[in-house]
């Protein structure tokens, strides 16, 4: 673990890409292949079964730190994260290992058979040998959720970099539904003609956000527009009569998704197009929580499917007659994606429109009509180009609508984390129903370090209640709260769930009389939900 | 009570004295030189005369009294000695007597030595105010031998890639630590003018501290590559760095031991050094002074305290409603150059 250990560390002390890539490419080149394959497996999301709950980890460790438990929770709140808790509250090690990534990985999957004693006795004998960072990696691997900084693509290019093979074919080969116990690192990475895999999907191409205004992009006629529709993206795969479905996180979720089964028996042996798995009903597209609300589930009911339908909105032909298309100019393939969902019609496979417009200034117009098409902007692809992998400027802009706003007095205030844990940084806020205030959402960041010592100074003078973290405060403080949709919530007493809310802006200008009300809020909800 | 909690300060009834007031009073006790301790504006001051140049330096034209480590001065049957605490050069416990009742305020302290400052004693007394600033079990220091060969090492590397090095810590206590520990045959050492001040100030009251250069606009910027930059926390983020591109920039702060601390400072580098206790040292200075009653102050005042009090050890809060809240806003502010 100490060589893992250490790439982390040397990945968490630097932003620049450059010294990450190299970090990675030398840790790549000295360790074994076991610890290679886990290392690409965690970095590409592919993480062992979380073994124990967080409760029995948190109890374990303030036994074994000799603190009372509700003393580990108050240092819980100020770290801000489980993991580095841990690491940081147990006492020295009494021992070392030299046993390397791959070794704690099994460990930790060993666990999973285990009785709760068994896996207590594991979890001491695994903290009393491992150094404060080794614990801390450790715990993360054990409980999930670990960022390590480095994105697939990253991981890939230094992959390339030791391995001298191009990053492409890489990209390629690490795709698919492997795992470290189902491949080599030789099978995955190095075998030249890897096992036939038809259920191998093509890395995604991700469009940049556009800054500046579309006229910065040149002639308009060198572009294609269409609606940015807010699902989620996806690639369907038609090889020898079977259908594979992969979302843009590279998961199958063939399963999810039954609407698409039938593509298998319309679409032709070699097909694989690149769009979007949207929510739809009735001839328009549904809020993206009502696609949240079937994601989770192990199983589909009926009474889901038919609330929340999808449809897949194509965007891309990837490759056409088993052959890889992707080379072939956007214009190109889009005249054929248009020509095959035609003529292999189903009511589950829809093309993207394209806007059509003859000026920057008309697509302008268009693009402020994004909400009354529920989509959150326009797109705009280079009609010359390729279809790239990963996130390349140049040749794809996603051109995003304004967020809806609405202004909202401060009713309560919760302290942040680690450094934070003394500034009240987390703010819930209210509008006005009458002469009460609703709360209807939390928000946080946005502000400026002076303002949030500002806001802080008045949540310490103004408090009416404290309860734990929280405290309620007399409402004075009127904020701009952006959002990027809106949505019918049951679990909200004010009854609308914002999505991305944040905070724009503090107006000082405005007393709290003048912050908007719930009939504002609903008239939203009216127009966009 | 020997000693009351006002919306003053710490207030000795009897000798009719303040212990480090935050709102100006007729007599006052400085514990040490930073500025949530030492406050303009009162009527007489009484500090140790190693403390005593830079609080003159800082607060002008005040009237300031000094003392030896261990003197006792005696008023209206009080008697009161300053003790080393182990903070920053001449930072004192300050332990007040009357009719056999001891009682010990603590100030800022750390009990490991570093290698300038007087070394933290302790004093056995029946009351203990104590601070808190890293009262939680996830604050444990590592010998400063250790972050100290740490911080060589980068400046080592920072060197070999023809980089400067820049170091923050804030500029009384943290910088001349700093300096003091660090290898000086890797290189030359400059600072910041605000910590060359305080180290010109160190120097007169015959503190060896090692060569340093003091930044200025003449000094060739190619001078500076290889070489070490001690510059106060405001320098991140700010223009004055950009001379002494390409560098790597560090922290060295008790705050660093967390991970999401280390990240928001945006530096390259996080070194753990604090000179406020850790967690076992609150607890060991709280277990060798013997106190019968322990207030605490200054930091994780109610976690810190309960853990006392389910230890055994009374413990109560140094609550004012005026402490209470603006202790907390000292917190935010003022301890961003402090710790
Ligand atoms: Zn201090
Ligand atoms: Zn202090």
């Amino acid at each position: 673990m100490k060589r893992f250990a250490a790439l982390f560390t040397q990945l968490d002390q630097t932003t620049k890409t450059l010294v990450k890539v190299e970090s990675l490419a030398s840790y790549f080149s000295e360790v074994d292949d076991q610890d290679k394959l886990w290392t690409i497996a965690i970095l590409s999301h592919r993480r062992p079964k979380r073994p124990v709950n967080s409760t029995m980890i948190k109890q374990w460790a303030a036994e074994l730190s000799g603190v009372p438990f509700w003393l580990f929770e108050e240092s819980y709140h100020v770290v801000g994260d489980l993991a580095e808790t841990i690491a940081l509250i147990l006492p020295e090690p009494s021992s070392q290992s030299e046993e390397g990534l791959s070794y704690w990985i099994w460990f930790i999957k060993s666990m999973t058979q285990d009785g709760e004693e068994e896996k207590k006795a594991k979890m001491k004998q695994a903290w009393s040998c491992l150094s404060a960072v080794e614990r801390f990696v450790f715990n993360k691997l054990l409980t999930g959720g670990f960022r390590m900084g480095v994105s697939q693509k990253l991981m890939t290019r230094a992959l390339a970099k030791s391995t001298g093979l191009d990053e492409n074919v890489l990209a390629h080969r690490l795709m698919g539904n492997w795992t470290p116990d189902t491949t080599t690192f030789a099978d995955l990475i190095l075998s030249e003609d890897p096992k036939e895999d038809d259920s191998r999907p093509y890395p995604f191409y991700l469009a940049y956000a556009l800054e500046d205004a579309p006229g910065s992009l040149g002639n308009h006629s060198d572009w294609l527009a269409e609606r940015k529709w807010d699902g989620i993206r996806g690639q369907i795969i038609i090889r020898n009569d079977e259908l594979y479905v992969w979302s843009r996180g590279e998961e199958l979720v063939t399963d999810k998704y039954p609407e698409y089964h039938e593509f298998k028996s319309i679409l032709p042996h070699g097909t694989v197009i690149d769009g979007e798995i949207l929510p739809f009903k009735e001839g328009k597209p549904l809020p993206f929580a009502q696609l949240q609300t079937r994601i989770g589930r192990k199983n589909l009911t009926k009474g889901i499917l038919e609330k929340s339908p999808v449809i897949f909105k194509a965007y891309d032909l990837l490759e056409w007659e088993a052959k890889d298309t992707r080379e072939w100019p956007l214009k190109k393939r889009r005249e054929r994606l248009a020509s095959i969902v035609k003529e292999f019609s189903s009511e589950s496979l829809k093309i993207s429109d394209e806007v059509v417009f003859s000026s920057w200034h008309e697509l302008g117009i268009e693009q402020e009509r994004s909400r009354e098409y529920y989509s959150e902007g326009i797109m705009l692809k280079r009609l010359d180009s390729t279809y790239r992998s990963g996130r390349k400027k140049g040749d794809w802009w996603k051109w995003k609508v304004e967020p809806l706003t609405i202004d909202a007095v401060m009713i309560y205030a919760m302290r942040g984390h680690g450094r934070r844990a003394n500034l009240y940084t987390d703010y819930t806020f209210a509008v006005w129903d009458g002469d009460q205030l609703v709360p209807f959402t939390k928000a946080y960041s946005g502000l400026t370090d002076a303002e949030i010592h500002e806001v802080d100074r008045y949540v310490k003078k103004n408090t009416i209640e404290r309860f734990g973290p929280v405290r309620s405060v007399t409402p004075e403080l009127v904020f701009e709260i952006a959002f990027e949709g809106i949505n019918k919530s049951t679990r909200h007493k004010s009854g609308v769930a914002l999505r991305f809310p944040r905070i724009k802006r503090w107006r000082k200008d405005k007393p709290k009389e003048e912050a908007n009300t719930i009939a504002d809020l609903l008239s939203l909800l009216d127009i966009y939900g | 009570m020997l000693l009351e909690f006002t919306d003053r300060g710490i207030y000795c009834p009897q000798a009719a004295i303040f212990i480090d007031p935050w709102k100006p009073v007729d007599k006052a006790l400085i514990t040490h030189g930073h500025a949530d301790h030492s406050r303009w504006g009162h009527k007489h001051y009484l500090c140790t005369a190693a403390a005593a140049p830079v609080i003159k330096y800082r607060l002008g034209k005040v009237n300031l009294q000094t003392t030896g480590f261990g003197e006792i001065h005696t008023i209206n049957g009080v008697k009161i000695s300053f003790h080393p605490a182990g903070h920053i050069v001449g930072s004192a416990q300050i332990r007040l007597e009357y009719k056999g009742e001891v009682w010990v305020v603590s100030g800022d302290y750390k009990l490991e030595e570093d290698g300038l400052t007087e070394t933290f004693e302790s004093i056995k007394c029946h009351t203990f105010i104590t601070e808190s600033t890293f009262g939680l079990p996830i604050y444990e220091w590592r010998p400063q031998i250790e972050v100290f060969q740490e911080i060589n090492n980068w400046w080592r590397q920072n060197q070999a890639l023809r980089k400067t090095t820049i170091l923050t810590g804030y500029a009384l206590g943290k910088a001349q630590r700093i300096i003091q520990n660090l290898d000086d045959s890797i290189g030359k050492i400059y600072t910041h003018g605000a910590i060359e001040n305080v180290n010109e100030i160190l120097r007169q009251q015959n503190i060896l501290l090692k060569d340093t250069i003091r930044v200025t606009a003449e000094i060739p910027k190619e001078e500076y590559i290889g070489n070490i930059v001690i510059a106060t926390p405001s320098a991140v983020g700010s223009s004055w760095i950009k001379k002494f591109s390409p560098y790597s920039i560090g922290s060295a702060s008790g705050w660093m031991n967390l991970r999401g601390a280390r990240r928001r400072r945006s530096v390259d580098r996080g070194f753990v050094l604090s000179d406020h206790a850790d967690w076992k040292g609150l607890n060991t200075a709280i277990d060798l002074c013997e106190a019968e009653q322990v207030y605490v102050t200054h930091g994780y005042t109610s976690i810190f305290s309960k853990w006392l009090n389910e230890r055994g050890v009374s413990a109560g809060i140094v609550e004012t409603q005026f402490e209470g809240e603006l202790a907390e806003i000292g917190e935010s502010t003022e301890k961003e150059e402090e710790v």
